[in-house]
């Protein structure tokens, strides 16, 4: 990123003002993530992407351990050769990053050397690499799956004594929370570890494409590249087949619109063996595919498919009356792909010499080899491997709960993770001791307060960026991740009074329809979206994938057009307008509204 | 190559000519029935051919004296001479007597347009067609003379002397001794061709004229006639579509604020102001954009090469036949910036994955 010009700025982090009734947020996050004076030199936007929510005390854990890893795989792993990593700042719960760059030539050129030989390494045994990747992603899960939170009983188990173990139970406590923070650290370092090559190969030839076809639309380069991977869409086609099991037992009356899952589980007891048959089909499923959280993996209190069932269960009538219908639901994956080569094959055709078919050949190559593991990973690390962690997570608030330490598990999501060790050594002393816990006199009042805080702080709308804005934004992994470039942050700087029924953003599926809006600031709302509507968002993760199939159009606040919105609703074939920074601020849910998709604008039309 | 028919008639409908036929036909009329062959839909019409205006122009004489004679000796740094001598050859051929067997050729065409079109006096447009016009090496586009919405078997025959007269006007003589080309060798077909009562028209590139990007159809359009559009008299529309996926990339709706219709009287156009509840309405809907990018394909694959193209959307004929090309040429423009490009945009490398390294490894002096 360049210096910054001075000309065009938004607030700097100084001038922000304190949000009244949020006094003390900052003891919620580390003093690390502080912004300090010297910040206000600096520009920084908004995450909102991957963290559209008040962050609660314990989920900074979410900021903290991906940026460690992240920064580290960038700047010290393959010494990427213009830049290090990403810092990342806490302002009234939400979190602000910025990339630093390596702007000393000398340096850059000696960083390549490097780069070239390790990343090098990492593209020449790609396939073989990326294989052990899911054998050590998978084992870390097993991992995870298997830490115990220890019981304290009475006295510990006889088999501790006989075993000569050597050491009580209340050492556990702590050695297995920490095994949950240590694998959460680890499993991101293994999430980033091709997370940067993988997106410097898609770069390359988006920006291979740029150059040759200087108007293609950033969607035509992602359908070129675009995996017929299953992960993605499995939780999905999942909920599908069961929607068909449903049908052909016999029992797609108990699916209707506004049954709770737990009428439905109860009913479906009451069906004898159908009943039964279905019951285990949903048992099989669930385990991994349910473990689908309804964000993006980043909040404890977006709850997985598996712990939640609302959101499964929202999606399954408007499935079972298709199947009775006779549609096919399936993903036509031949036709995606025949379309995705016909695509492929015609910009081809259109270059100029057999030179640069040849290196668009090589380009494109590349993508689709590193495309199973972008599209995928998601699924593994966010959800499937996130999902574990934090019941593990909730399961020692439940200790501490037991102990009366806090008032309940939940309680838990309010203490930082090195204030959650505090907690747990009371715990393990005062069960050592015979005495009491002294937490619950601590602790209590400190989670009632911060529970008013993250109350007070929800309601602050969040500038889109902060500082001088640079001449030009040009590291394209901040492009490409967080769709913000130098038109973006234009938008951004002027949008308002020039259009007032205007929202922009960027184009990430083609069509326009008209529509009313439903405008969900959490995900914990998404069971009131209804048949046709037009979903308004703050973002979206592939969990919502249900939703997809109701909706007529989708807009999100962030997103790039390789987001999971955009690549979703390109899928399903429905107009979306992704990175407008401000929809949720400024449609409201009832709202007429118009989606073009073609040219990423949306209208407020009353 | 033309055949020896297509030389000696004096008026050869569209159907019987094609892209072979410029010598004959001039450039726009090869065009026009290159572009119906290749089953493209345009307005019917006939050539009025070189060979019938080389029957009435190569004998003319002025003062005795060969026309192509004298105007080959004019002097484009006398600007006086020249303009008094053209107005004499210019008043000889707009008055030469036309053979009988031309005349009659002529209104028997005409008269054919109109009972297929079910409309006596239908209008016309008369438009000068060059054998040299379009090429590549010289282009006289815009130097001769085009007549819109003329109507009756005897003022199209007079049009098209007019037409011949346009040769000489002083532009086209000054261009052409400016550039050494040769008098006696010229002539020049005339295009007759049913005028399409346009409710809005426009212009197509086949590939970007911003960026030359071969992957996009780039569409000018406005309402009323396409003279509007090409003279600059409104900013029109502009629509960017892909043409792999047919998505529309970029789409300006302008306020289009003046058009050209045909004149009431039945001859000639009139500009007027656009009806205000009309002007910020997009001059094409999607499904028109998307026939004419379909036909813009088409013709550029028929050619072989990236075109220029004018098209009008009927105000009568019904969606789905109501879109018709009026002429196309190659675009010239990025031809050339394409042909002078030595070194390609890109070369395959040893590895895929060192165009990474290639990329990611560029110097960023960090602004």
């Amino acid at each position: 990123m360049s210096q910054p010009t001075g000309e065009r700025s938004f607030p700097l982090p100084s001038q922000i003002a304190d949000v009244p009734g949020a006094e003390g947020w900052e003891a919620l996050y580390p003093y690390f993530t502080r912004f300090q004076p010297e910040d206000d030199q600096r520009f920084w936007f908004y995450n909102s992407m991957h963290f559209p929510e008040v962050v609660p005390a314990f989920d900074a854990i979410t900021s903290e351990i991906p940026y460690t890893a992240i920064g580290a795989n960038t700047a010290r792993l393959f010494a990427f050769p213009t830049t290090m990593g990403i810092e990342y700042r806490i302002l009234n719960g939400r979190v602000y990053i910025t990339a630093n760059p390596v702007l000393d030539e000398a340096k850059q050129a000696e960083r390549l050397t490097h780069f070239q030989e390790r990343a090098g390494f990492y593209y020449a045994n790609w396939d073989r690499l990326y294989e052990g990747w899911q054998q050590r992603i998978e084992a870390l899960i097993a991992e995870i799956e298997a830490v115990e939170v220890p019981r304290l009983g009475e006295l510990d188990d006889l088999e501790v004594v006989t075993g000569s173990r050597g050491y009580a139970t209340n050492h556990l406590v702590r050695e297995n929370f920490h095994r949950c923070i240590d694998l959460y650290s680890k499993m991101w370092h293994h999430h980033t570890e091709f997370l940067m090559l993988g997106y410097g190969a898609y770069v390359v030839f988006f920006g291979f494409c740029r150059q040759a076809f200087p108007e293609i639309g950033d969607q035509a380069v992602a359908r070129m590249v675009a995996g017929m991977d299953v992960t993605m869409y499995r939780p999905d086609d999942e909920l599908k087949k069961l929607a068909a099991l449903a049908v052909e037992l016999d029992l797609a009356d108990l699916f209707v619109e506004g049954n709770e899952p737990a009428k439905v589980l109860s009913a479906l007891g009451e069906r004898g063996d159908a009943g039964g048959r279905w019951l285990a089909a949903l048992e099989e499923a669930k385990d991994p595919w349910f473990n689908v959280s309804v964000g993006d993996g980043f909040y404890h209190h977006h709850l997985s498919w598996a712990d939640d069932l609302t959101v499964p269960f929202a999606a399954l009538p408007r499935y079972v009356e298709q199947i009775r219908a006779g549609e096919d639901l399936t993903r036509p994956t031949e036709r995606l792909a025949a379309e995705r080569e016909r695509i492929a094959e015609e910009y081809r055709a259109l270059l100029a010499g057999d030179d640069e078919k040849a290196a668009f050949d090589q380009m494109l190559g590349l993508c689709r080899q590193v495309f199973p593991y972008i599209e995928s990973h998601k699924f593994y690390c966010e959800h499937w491997f996130t999902t574990r962690f934090f019941q593990k997570i909730r399961a020692f608030g439940q200790l501490l709960a037991d102990r009366g330490v806090l008032a309940e598990a939940e309680d838990v999501f309010h203490l930082r993770h090195v204030e959650v060790e505090d907690a747990l050594a009371d715990v393990m002393l005062a069960w050592a001791s015979g005495g009491t816990e002294l937490g619950a006199r601590h602790w209590q009042p400190i989670v009632a307060e911060r529970k008013r805080i993250v109350e007070a702080l929800a309601g602050w709308s969040p500038p889109p960026a902060l500082g001088p804005v640079p001449e030009a934004l040009n590291d394209p992994a901040v492009q490409m991740l967080w769709g913000v470039t130098d038109e973006t942050v234009q938008t951004w700087l002027g949008g308002d009074e020039l259009e007032e029924n205007v929202v922009r953003g960027y184009a990430a599926s083609p069509g326009v329809v008209e529509g009313t809006a439903r405008v969900l600031g959490s995900v914990n709302e998404i069971g009131q979206i209804r048949e046709g509507e037009i979903l308004v968002c703050p973002v979206t993760a592939p969990s919502w994938g249900p939703v997809f199939g109701k909706i007529a159009a989708a807009v999100s606040d962030i997103g790039g057009t390789m987001s999971h919105a955009a690549i979703v609703a390109r899928e399903y074939g429905m107009p979306a307008v992704v990175g407008t920074g401000q929809a949720t601020a400024r449609i409201k849910t009832g709202d007429r509204v118009q989606v073009d998709g073609d040219r990423g604008i949306v209208t407020i039309l009353g | 190559m033309g055949t020896p028919m297509t030389m000696t008639h004096p008026v050869l409908p569209f159907a019987d000519i094609g892209r072979d036929d410029v010598a004959a036909a001039g450039g726009k009329g090869a065009s026009l029935g290159e572009l119906l062959r290749a089953g493209i839909r345009v307005p019917d019409g006939f050539v009025v051919t070189t060979a019938a205006f080389r029957q009435a122009v190569d004998h003319l004489a002025v003062r005795g004296e060969p026309i192509a004679y004298r105007a080959a000796a004019l002097d484009p740094q006398a600007p006086e001479a020249l303009t008094a001598e053209t107005a004499l050859i210019r008043a000889a051929v707009e008055s030469t007597p036309l053979l009988p067997s031309v005349v009659e050729a002529i209104t028997a065409h005409y008269e054919r347009l109109c009972a297929e079109a079910g409309q006596r006096d239908l209008p016309v447009a008369v438009r000068s067609s060059a054998t040299s016009e379009d090429s590549a090496e010289a282009s006289f586009a815009g130097l001769q003379d085009t007549y819109l919405w003329v109507s009756g078997g005897d003022s199209v025959v007079e049009h098209v002397r007019r037409c011949w007269a346009s040769l000489y006007s002083v532009e086209s003589v000054t261009y052409r001794r400016r550039r050494g080309i040769p008098e006696p060798d010229l002539a020049m077909a005339v295009v007759v061709q049913q005028m399409v009562g346009a409710r809005s028209s426009g212009v197509m590139f086949t590939r970007s004229p911003l960026t030359g990007d071969r992957s996009v159809v780039a569409i000018d359009a406005s309402w009323g006639l396409g003279s509007a559009v090409v003279s600059g008299d409104v900013t029109p529309d502009a629509f960017v579509v892909s043409k792999v996926t047919g998505e529309i990339i970029r789409r300006t709706v302008s306020t289009k604020t003046r058009w050209h219709q045909p004149d009431p009287s039945g001859h000639g156009i009139v500009e007027t102001d656009v009806p205000v509840q009309l002007r910020d309405v997009p001059a094409l809907d999607d499904e028109e954009i998307a026939e004419l990018v379909a036909i813009g394909r088409r013709v550029e694959s028929h050619y072989g090469c990236p075109q220029d193209i004018e098209w009008a959307v009927s105000r009568i004929a019904p969606p789905g036949e109501n879109v018709f090309l009026l002429q196309s040429r190659p675009e010239t423009v990025w031809a050339k910036k394409d042909a002078a490009r030595t070194a390609p945009t890109a070369a395959p490398a040893a590895r895929a994955f060192d165009h990474v390294f290639t990329v990611l490894g560029k110097r960023s002096s960090g602004s």
